[in-house]
C-alpha cells in the first residue's frame, strides 16, 4: 500500500505535537468522571434515596434533554454517572474531530502539509495518520475511564462499557472530521461542520430522551450521541449497541478516503469562484473587516441557536408528561406545580445556550491573536489604523454577535414556547431570561481581551476559564466546593430565570468587570510587541 | 527637515535574543535608501520598529519627524509598507485587500491601481488563497504603490517575482525617486539595490557596519588588479596594502586597498607593464568583506586546529 507510506512517522510527528495537550485532556476527562461518580455515590448512602434522585432526574425535562435518562433507578452506576457520563462522551467527540482536522486540513491550510507531501508520504498517509491518533487517543480515554470508575468501586461490566463507549464515539467523530476535513478549504470551517454534526446529534438525543412520553423517542436512534447513551451503562449494559457506533465509523471514514483521493492538495470539494475586482464602498473600516471574515461563522452560528431555540421551547410542552411514578407526582407537587417545573427546566436549558454563546464568543474573540500570528495585523497595522481600534473591531464583533445569539435563542424559544402554552407572556418572559446570560458572556469575552493584551501567549487561558467555569457550576456542589469558590463562575450570578426573581445589580457588576477587563486588554495590547 | 527616517543606538531584545544591538540608519528626504544584511541580521525588525509594530527598547527612532510608537495615525497616514511575508485574508480577493489597504490608509490613486495592475499583470478576482505567493506579493505591492504617500517602507519586496515583474518594480521605484517620493529597501538582493539604491546601510547582528552612497563604499574597498609585467613582480610580494597575490611567472593576480594604489601602480610601471586591468569592488564584494569575516575566521581557526 505505497498510498500509506510515511503513515508512521506521521503519526509520531502528530504525538509530539500533542503529547501534552492530549495527556492533559485525558488525565483531566478521567479524574473528573471517577471523581464525580465517587462523590455522587457518597451523597446518596441507601438505596431508597438514590431510587428517589433517580426518579426526580427522569421527570424533569431539562436534566433529560441535558444528560439523558437513567435506565435503571436502581442502579448505582448510572445514577453516579448520569451527567459526568454524557459531558465526557461530548468532551471525547470533540477532542477527536479537533485531533483530526488538526492533523489534516490545518496542515493542508498552513502548506505544512506540502512540505510534508514532498517527502516520502502517500496520498492517504495524512488522513491515515490523524485517524490514527484520533482514535487512539478516543482508546486511552476509554480504557483510562474504565480503569478510573472500577477504581472508584463503579460495577466492572457496565465502567468497561462506558470506557469502550467512550472509545467508539471518539473514532465515529474522528472519522466525521475526517469527511469536513475534505470539504473545505479552511480548517475553521472544517471544524465547524463537525462541530455542527455533534451539535445536530446531541439535539436529536435531547429530543428523542426529553420527548419520549410524546412518542419522539426514536429521534434518539438518529443521533450517535443517543446511541451512546443508548448502550445504557450500568443500567442493562447493551453492548450491541456499540456495533453501531463502530459501523458508521467505518462507513463514514471510508467516505473521507474516498473525497480525499477524488481532490487536489489544498482544494475543497468546490472550486474557488473569482470574487469581485474592487472592493464594497462599505470595506472600508477594520470593523467592517472583522465583520467581512465573520460574518459567515455568525450566521451559521445564528441558525443554529434558531433551531436550539425551536427545540427548548418545543419541549416546553411535554414538562408534565413524565409524571407517571408517584414519586415524581410528588416531586411535582413539591416544586410548585406545572409552571414551576417548566420555568425550572427553561432556566437550566437558556442557562446552557449562555455557555455555547460565551464559547462562539471565546472564539471570535481569538481571532485577534490568531490574526496577529497570522501576520494578518500587521498590513492593517501599518496603515492609518490604530491599535486600539484595530482590536475593538474583533472585540466588538464577539460582544455583539454572542448577545446576538442569545437574542435569537430568546426570540426563537419565545415564541414557540408562547403558542404551546398558549401565553403570549410566556414570550417575554422567556426573551428576558435569555437576555440575563449576556453580562456573564461578556465577563468571558473580557478575560480573552486582557489574556490578549497581557499574556497573548496564554491566549488560551479564554477557553481554561469557560472550561472552569462550567465545571465549577456543573459539579461544584457535588464536591462540596464552599460558594466563594463557586462564585467565582460568572454564570453563578447570573438570575434563575424564567422563574427566579430578576436583579439588576449582578448585571451591572458583570458588565462593569467585562469593561473592566477588555479596558485593560485594550491598554496592555497598547504597549506590547505585535508579532 | 530633510531626514526621513532617524535611528541612532537603536537596540531591541527578544528575550535573550539581541535582535537590534546599537543600530544606526538616516534615510533622507527624497532617495532609495538600501538597507542590506543577512538573514536575520535585522531588517525586519529594523522596518517593524519604524512601523511602531515593537517598541524599541532603547536609542532614538524619528520617523517624518514623528515617534513611530506614538504617531502612529498621523504618520501612517504618509506611508506605505510591504510586509517581508505577505499573507492575506483568504476569503477575500486581491482587488479587495488592495482597496481596503488603501482605504485603512486614507485612499488611493484609482488610475495608478488600475495601471499598477495592468503592469504587474495581476488578477484582482481571484481569491487570495488561491494567489502564488509571487502573487500574493504583487497585491501587497500594488496596494503600497497605488497610495500617494511621501516614504514607502518595503522589506524583501521582490520575492517570489518573476525577472520580468522584477523589473516592473524596478521602474516603479525609479518612477516614484523622480517624483521625489522617498523608499526605504530592506534586501539582500545585491543587484537590486545596487540598481536602485542611492545610499546604503549595511547591517550584520543587528549592527551597522557601513554606511554611504555605493560610490564612496567603492573608495574604501579593494581594487583587482590583473596585469602583465615585463619582468619579475619582486616588490608586490613585500609591500603594504597587497592582498591575495597571485604570480603566475610574469602575470601577477591581487587586490589592493585603495591608499596603496598609487604606490602599487608606480612598483608595476617600474618593472614595465605590458597589460592591465582594473576592476572595482562589486556589492558583492563589499558585502562579503563584512559578511565572510566570520566565515573565514572560522576557516582559519579550523585550519589552525589539528
Amino acid at each position: 500500500m505505497s498510498s500509506l507510506v510515511g503513515t508512521a512517522a506521521l503519526v509520531r510527528l502528530a504525538l509530539r505535537r500533542d503529547r501534552i495537550i492530549l495527556a492533559v485532556f485525558i488525565v483531566i476527562l478521567v479524574v473528573m468522571v471517577a471523581a464525580s461518580a465517587s462523590a455522587t455515590v457518597k451523597l446518596y448512602p441507601d438505596n431508597a434515596s438514590r431510587v428517589k434522585t433517580a426518579a426526580a432526574i427522569n421527570s424533569a425535562t431539562s436534566t433529560l434533554a441535558l444528560y439523558g435518562p437513567i435506565h435503571d433507578v436502581t442502579s448505582i452506576g448510572a445514577l453516579a454517572t448520569f451527567k459526568v457520563g454524557m459531558m465526557g462522551a461530548v468532551a471525547v467527540a470533540l477532542l477527536a474531530l479537533f485531533v483530526v482536522v488538526r492533523h489534516t486540513r490545518s496542515e493542508e491550510e498552513t502548506g505544512r502539509l506540502e512540505l510534508l507531501g514532498a517527502t516520502v508520504v502517500g496520498r492517504r498517509a495524512p488522513l491515515t495518520a490523524a485517524l490514527l491518533v484520533a482514535g487512539g487517543a478516543s482508546i486511552v480515554a476509554g480504557v483510562g475511564t474504565a480503569l478510573g470508575l472500577i477504581a472508584v468501586g463503579m460495577p466492572v461490566a457496565g465502567s468497561v462499557l462506558m470506557g469502550l463507549g467512550y472509545a467508539c464515539l471518539g473514532i465515529a467523530f474522528a472519522a466525521v472530521a475526517g469527511v469536513t476535513a475534505q470539504l473545505s478549504r479552511s480548517a475553521r470551517t472544517a471544524a465547524g461542520l463537525a462541530g455542527v454534526v455533534l451539535g445536530a446529534s446531541y439535539l436529536m438525543r435531547a429530543i428523542g430522551d426529553a420527548s419520549a412520553g410524546n412518542g419522539l423517542g426514536w429521534a434518539s436512534w438518529l443521533s450517535p450521541v443517543g446511541w451512546w447513551q443508548q448502550t445504557r451503562p450500568f443500567a442493562g449494559d447493551r453492548w450491541w449497541v456499540l456495533a453501531l457506533l463502530l459501523g458508521v465509523a467505518v462507513a463514514v471514514s471510508a467516505l473521507a478516503y474516498v473525497l480525499a483521493t477524488r481532490r487536489d492538495f489544498a482544494a475543497g470539494l468546490l472550486p474557488d469562484r473569482p470574487g469581485p475586482a474592487t472592493a464594497a464602498a462599505s470595506l472600508r473600516s477594520p470593523l467592517a473587516l472583522a465583520w467581512r471574515l465573520k460574518r459567515g461563522a455568525l450566521l451559521a452560528w445564528a441558525a443554529a441557536f434558531v433551531v436550539v431555540g425551536l427545540v427548548v421551547g418545543g419541549l416546553t410542552s411535554s414538562v408534565s408528561s413524565f409524571l407517571t411514578s408517584p414519586q415524581a407526582k410528588d416531586i411535582f407537587t413539591m416544586l410548585g406545580g406545572e409552571q414551576s417545573i417548566r420555568d425550572a427546566f427553561l432556566a437550566v436549558e437558556l442557562g446552557m445556550a449562555g455557555v455555547i454563546a460565551s464559547v462562539y464568543g471565546v472564539q471570535a474573540a481569538m481571532r485577534l491573536r490568531s490574526q496577529e500570528t497570522a501576520l494578518h495585523a500587521e498590513p492593517v497595522l501599518a496603515t492609518a489604523v490604530g491599535r486600539v481600534k484595530w482590536a475593538w473591531s474583533h472585540l466588538t464583533i464577539a460582544l455583539a454577535g454572542s448577545a446576538l445569539l442569545l437574542v435569537v435563542v430568546g426570540v426563537s424559544a419565545g415564541l414557540v414556547s408562547a403558542v404551546q402554552v398558549g401565553d403570549i407572556g410566556q414570550f417575554g418572559r422567556i426573551l428576558v431570561a435569555a437576555l440575563v446570560q449576556i453580562p456573564a458572556v461578556w465577563l468571558i469575552i473580557g478575560i480573552v481581551a486582557a489574556a490578549f493584551g497581557l499574556v497573548p501567549r496564554l491566549i488560551v487561558l479564554g477557553w481554561v476559564a469557560l472550561a472552569g467555569f462550567v465545571l465549577l457550576g456543573e459539579f461544584g456542589a457535588l464536591f462540596n466546593l464552599s460558594q466563594v469558590i463557586m462564585d467565582i463562575s460568572p454564570f453563578a450570578h447570573v438570575p434563575r430565570m424564567p422563574g427566579g426573581d430578576f436583579s439588576v445589580a449582578p448585571m451591572l457588576w458583570l458588565t462593569a468587570i467585562a469593561a473592566g477587563l477588555i479596558v485593560i486588554g485594550l491598554a496592555g495590547f497598547r504597549r506590547r510587541d505585535v508579532g | 527637515m530633510d531626514a526621513a527616517v532617524v535611528i541612532e543606538k537603536l537596540s531591541k531584545s527578544f528575550g535573550s535574543t539581541r535582535a537590534l544591538d546599537g543600530l544606526d540608519l538616516e534615510v533622507k528626504v527624497g532617495e532609495v535608501h538600501g538597507l542590506l544584511g543577512p538573514n536575520g541580521a535585522g531588517k525586519t525588525t529594523t522596518l517593524r520598529v519604524l512601523l511602531g509594530l515593537l517598541r524599541a527598547d532603547s536609542g532614538v527612532v524619528r520617523l517624518l519627524g514623528g515617534d513611530p510608537w506614538r504617531d502612529v495615525g498621523r504618520l501612517h497616514r504618509r506611508l506605505a509598507y510591504v510586509p517581508g511575508e505577505v499573507t492575506l485574508w483568504p476569503n477575500l480577493t486581491g482587488g479587495e485587500v488592495i482597496d481596503l489597504l488603501g482605504r485603512l490608509r486614507g485612499g488611493l490613486d484609482k488610475k495608478r491601481r488600475a495601471d499598477l495592475l495592468e503592469r504587474f499583470e495581476l488578477d484582482p478576482t481571484k481569491k487570495a488563497r488561491a494567489y502564488s505567493k509571487g502573487n500574493r506579493q504583487k497585491v501587497a505591492l500594488v496596494a503600497a504603490l497605488s497610495s500617494d504617500v511621501e516614504l514607502l517602507l518595503l522589506d524583501e519586496p521582490t520575492a517570489g517575482l518573476d525577472p520580468l515583474k522584477d523589473e516592473v518594480f524596478r521602474e516603479c521605484i525609479v518612477e516614484l525617486r523622480e517624483q521625489g517620493r522617498t523608499a526605504l529597501l530592506s534586501s539582500h538582493i545585491l543587484s537590486e539595490v545596487e540598481a536602485l539604491a542611492d545610499r546604503v546601510t549595511i547591517i550584520r547582528d543587528g549592527r551597522t557596519v557601513e554606511v554611504g552612497s555605493l560610490a564612496e563604499m567603492r573608495h574604501l574597498a579593494r581594487v583587482t588588479i590583473s596585469a602583465d609585467l615585463a619582468g619579475a613582480p619582486d616588490g608586490l610580494t613585500t609591500m603594504p596594502g597587497v592582498h591575495n597575490l597571485r604570480v603566475d611567472g610574469n602575470h601577477v593576480d591581487f587586490m589592493v586597498d585603495p591608499d596603496s594604489l598609487d604606490q602599487v601602480l608606480i612598483t608595476l610601471t617600474s618593472v614595465g607593464v605590458t597589460s592591465l586591468t582594473s576592476q572595482p569592488p562589486t556589492l558583492e564584494e563589499l558585502f562579503l568583506r563584512h559578511y565572510g569575516d566570520e566565515r573565514s575566521t572560522a576557516h582559519a581557526e579550523q585550519a589552525v586546529t589539528p
